[in-house]
């Protein structure tokens, strides 16, 4: 019975092994589902001769755990988000760079240099930036929308017609924005107050839902949605009459960073598709596709008008926009906890 | 005579019978109809159009989705099959011999793909693949399919060998038949029904499954569920339901093949 | 019982010697692949969570004791038996053992009045029922969402035959999950109840009716025991995928609140990232179901020896 286990684990071993030798001209992304245009990656391929592959994941945290559980190594980049970017930092996960070796670095925009999550862009570049917020069926509710009480304490017409999204992370800190409170706050006041509001805003919501988030607007199951920007645009696109929200209490800003893996078999490779992706019209590419925004100076002229001028691309200037915080362990644990208080 | 077609007939059964495949193919009909919308929302209805076939075949994600159908289809059919053989050889093995040992054992383990939740799966066997230095890829998704497949092609096999008493075999050993003989002349041919329950059952489970595969799927290599649930995020788009509709007319070119070859084999049988 | 370590026959003497060949290949396949990863998870259940997924290789019962103590919200309160999770478990087997008998009540017609037709018909009948499962699950469970909307065809369409003055409300309740979890498992249902009908002896039906039993007596006493095996097997393979099922719960259901299946994807796809807690409650959710199968089987066993 050893024996046999000892040949089968040989044999198996080696017909696996066959797939892992990763030669010269090859690049290895690990990238969210559907953000990138297949031509942009057909142009990289063709012009750097580079063989693309791109395997996919639906969360950051999905991402994370893949790598963790043994995928390290296979990729050369990845996309993570804003604290996804610090967290993986802080894992180790990450390999740095010199702003030097890639030669559009300077096509940064300026605000997106210096960034909290990665101080100085030693391990990634800026992919694409938005917001989280809502959007609210203008033939169903006619009423101010720019407030996060559309969302905690509706008004009665839009009860139980409502979607949020099915991320911890997104809901918790939209919460704590209406709270005004800070976020990964650990006072135990500010923590059951926030336990309280989300239980009792939940007998509010139809659904919770990040996949969904953007047909249940289409389709007009739910009046209100929860909602990425460029999500909303599409929506906005397919037919249905809604309005983007900008609370003036605030609203989430986010920004998905392309990052240099450690241990990356195609480094060089690696660093050839971010200074690829710092091209103004490369980033528009993609901005174009996702109707978020480049994070890259001189996009507008390869830019569709409808994405430049949409109304979730072009926030107003009032109501600021938040980064999701990483919150410390400690503290993290009773996020969880109001979590899967909010689900049981 | 007609007592025993009486019998056999239940009031009821075929108005079951059809409202059960009323509700499985409903949802279908939603699929092949919005595979000809003109409009990229699944919600809204923007006029007739086969942009999404043309797309399927013509389109830059062509490739993929080629590449994507064929690796769903092999690893099903192979999955499948292995899985298929395996539990055979299980369930004649636990329904012939009582005294085996660890027979519960047995038992447990042949279910316990079952049993693990698919992420816990999903996670281990990724862990376990890298512990191991197995690479993944095409390999380790087929291997991870035929371990889950395995009791869904058990159970239908095993509940069918329980109908059939042994004396079927031991008249074929009196006659001097070997015990293979006996296994592929008698015992085989009972078990048929079983054994193409659960092959079909293998073979759905594996066509459909993502979330195992997901994980245990190297970088560049797609099945359909892995592609297809990319365009979710974006709002299911019409392309996939054209994909849809083509598989759907395949499955019924196939059944329309063995409905043809099993009137051939009829036809051939009355003439005889 | 249907996967049956019950019913084996005494004298089976054919296979004398190459039983332990012939179930060597599922020990070496299952043993290796999916035997050695899970007992890793138990022992993963075991250790210390690393921050963000991942485990530390210290001994520590934290899963087990947050899956069954409750120490309140900051982790000081005096410990007190925690519902949440056990509150969790017992709702989506209740949801499953609903899925199931619905599944059995339609499953069991179907199965045997395909099991009734001439024999060329059946193999067609059986691809009939399995053709919608060659399209993605995630787009057939779409498409149902869409049939059932709240404006969609269905309500539509009894509104137009005035069946019902307002729409159905169906999306986002437990109704909606039900027929999910139904359209999604019924062939598991169908398939081995076939298997087992179709070996049907008609000739105790026609011995039945000499007695003057009529068709619904001897459905109950005749024909449900004699496929009692492929109605076993059925409920289990519909029963335990339905535990975990997470795609009716989320998209039809709406997703308010945790099933098993989602709480564990939680642990190791979500922002918690606990996954010895994730690995707990997944042998926790084993060690229920494993217990009752093996339990069931020996007594079967015990009863075939009798």
């Amino acid at each position: 019975m050893k024996q046999l286990l000892k040949y089968s684990v040989a044999a198996i071993a080696l017909t696996g092994f066959s797939s892992t030798a990763q030669a010269e001209g090859k690049l290895s992304i690990y990238h969210w589902f559907e953000y990138i245009p297949q031509e942009l990656l057909d142009k990289f391929a063709k012009e750097y001769d580079v063989e693309v592959t791109m395997d996919t994941y639906d969360s950051n945290e999905a991402m994370l755990a893949a790598l963790k559980a043994g995928k390290m190594g296979s990729y050369d980049v990845a996309v993570p988000g804003d604290y996804m970017v610090e967290i993986m930092a802080g894992e180790g996960l990450l390999d740095t760079f010199e702003p030097g070796e890639l030669s559009n670095f300077s096509n940064i925009q300026p605000q997106w240099l210096d960034v909290s999550f990665d101080p100085g862009r030693k391990s990634s570049i800026p992919y694409q930036w938005g917001s989280t917020s809502f959007s609210v069926n203008r033939d169903k509710f006619k009423g101010d929308i720019n407030t996060t009480s559309i969302l905690f304490d509706p008004p009665a017409e839009l009860s139980g017609k409502i979607n949020v999204l099915d991320t911890q992370g997104e809901l918790l800190t939209m919460a704590s924005i209406h709270m005004g409170i800070p976020q990964c706050s650990s006072d135990r006041e500010q923590l059951k107050g926030l336990n309280k509001l989300v239980q009792d805003a939940k007998t509010h919501w139809a659904s919770f839902g990040s996949d969904t988030a953007k047909d249940v607007l289409v389709s007009g199951d739910a009046h209100v949605g929860m909602i990425w920007s460029g999500f909303s645009a599409k929506a906005r696109n397919e037919g249905a009459n809604i309005e983007y929200a900008y609370p003036k209490e605030g609203y989430i800003v986010w920004m998905d960073n392309v990052v240099l893996l450690k241990d990356a078999p195609n480094r060089e490779n690696a660093l050839k598709f971010m200074n690829f992706l710092l091209e103004p019209e490369n980033a528009a590419a993609v901005t174009n596709y996702a109707q978020y925004t480049a994070g890259v100076a001189g996009t507008e002229p390869f830019l569709d008008e409808a994405v430049k001028n949409s109304p979730e691309s072009n926030p107003p200037s009032g109501p600021v926009g938040h980064f999701v915080q990483a919150c410390p362990q400690d503290v993290q644990v009773l996020y969880d906890a109001i979590w899967t208080n909010l689900k049981k | 005579m007609s007592k025993i077609t009486d019998m056999r007939r239940f009031p009821g059964f075929l108005q079951l019978t059809l409202l059960c495949l009323l509700v499985l193919y409903a949802p279908l009909m939603v699929v092949m109809v919005y595979s000809f919308n003109d409009s990229t929302s699944i919600t809204l209805w923007g006029g007739f159009s086969l942009r999404w076939y043309e797309d399927v075949f013509f389109g830059l994600d062509a490739p993929k989705f080629k590449q994507a159908a064929l690796n769903s289809l092999t690893i099903a059919v192979m999955a499948a099959t292995c899985a298929t053989i395996i539990a055979v050889s299980a369930a004649v093995a636990m329904m012939r011999a009582r005294h085996l040992k660890g027979r519960t054992a047995s038992f447990a383990l042949i279910n316990l793909p079952l049993m693990v939740p698919e992420i816990v799966t999903a996670v281990a066997s990724l862990i376990f693949f890298s512990a191991i230095g197995f690479a993944t890829g095409y390999a380790t998704i087929l291997v991870a399919h035929i371990v889950f497949c395995i009791p869904f092609a058990y159970l239908p096999i095993a509940a069918r060998m329980q109908s059939i008493e042994d004396t079927y075999e031991q008249a074929a050993m009196d006659l001097y038949a070997t015990p293979a003989q006996a296994f592929r002349l008698v015992l085989l041919p009972l078990m048929m029904p079983g054994i193409f329950s659960g092959f079909l059952l293998a073979f759905i489970i594996s066509l459909d499954d993502f979330l195992i595969t997901n994980f245990v799927k190297g970088a560049g290599i797609e099945t359909l569920p892995t592609a297809i649930f990319g365009s979710v995020k974006q709002g299911i788009k019409p392309n996939i339901m054209a994909i849809s509709t083509l598989l759907l007319l395949v499955s019924v070119g196939f059944v329309t093949l063995s409905y043809l070859a099993s009137r051939m084999g009829q036809n051939r049988e009355k003439k005889s | 019982m249907a996967g049956g370590i019950a019913n084996a026959s005494e004298s089976a003497g054919i296979y004398k010697g190459r039983a332990g060949l012939l179930i060597l290949p599922s020990w070496l396949v299952i043993g290796f692949f999916l035997l050695l990863p899970v007992g890793m998870m138990l022992i993963y259940s075991f250790l210390t969570k690393e921050f963000r997924g991942g485990v530390i290789w210290e001994f520590s019962l934290a899963a087990y004791d947050q899956f069954f103590f409750n120490r309140g919200l900051f982790g000081d309160e005096p410990p007190q038996i925690e519902w949440t999770y056990i509150n969790i478990f017992w709702r989506s087997l209740w949801q499953a053992g609903l899925a199931t008998l619905f599944c059995l009540i339609i499953g069991f017609p179907t199965a045997w009045f395909i099991a009734t037709r001439v024999p060329r018909h059946r193999t067609v009948w059986l691809l009939l029922i399995t053709i919608p499962y060659w399209v993605n699950l995630l787009i057939r469970t779409v498409s149902m969402k869409f049939l059932i909307r709240d404006t969609g065809p269905m309500n539509e369409f009894l509104i137009w035959l005035g069946a019902i003055g307002e729409p159905l409300q169906l999306v986002n309740t437990n109704i909606a999950v039900q027929l999910g979890l139904f359209y999604s498992y019924l062939p598991f249902m169908v398939l081995p109840i076939y298997a087992s009908a179709e070996r049907y002896n008609f000739a105790l039906s026609e011995a039945a009716a000499d007695l003057y039993a009529g068709r619904w007596t001897t459905l109950r006493l005749i024909i449900l025991p004699a496929v009692k095996p492929g109605i076993i097997a059925g409920s289990i393979l519909v029963f335990v995928p339905s535990l975990g099922a997470f795609l009716a719960p989320d998209l039809l259901g709406g997703a308010k609140t945790f099933m098993i299946g989602s709480l564990i994807e939680e642990q190791f796809k979500g922002n918690a990232g606990n996954w010895p807690f994730g690995a707990a409650a997944s042998i926790i959710l084993l060690s229920i179901v494993m217990t009752v199968l093996i339990f069931y089987a020996r007594s079967q066993t015990r009863r075939e020896a009798r």
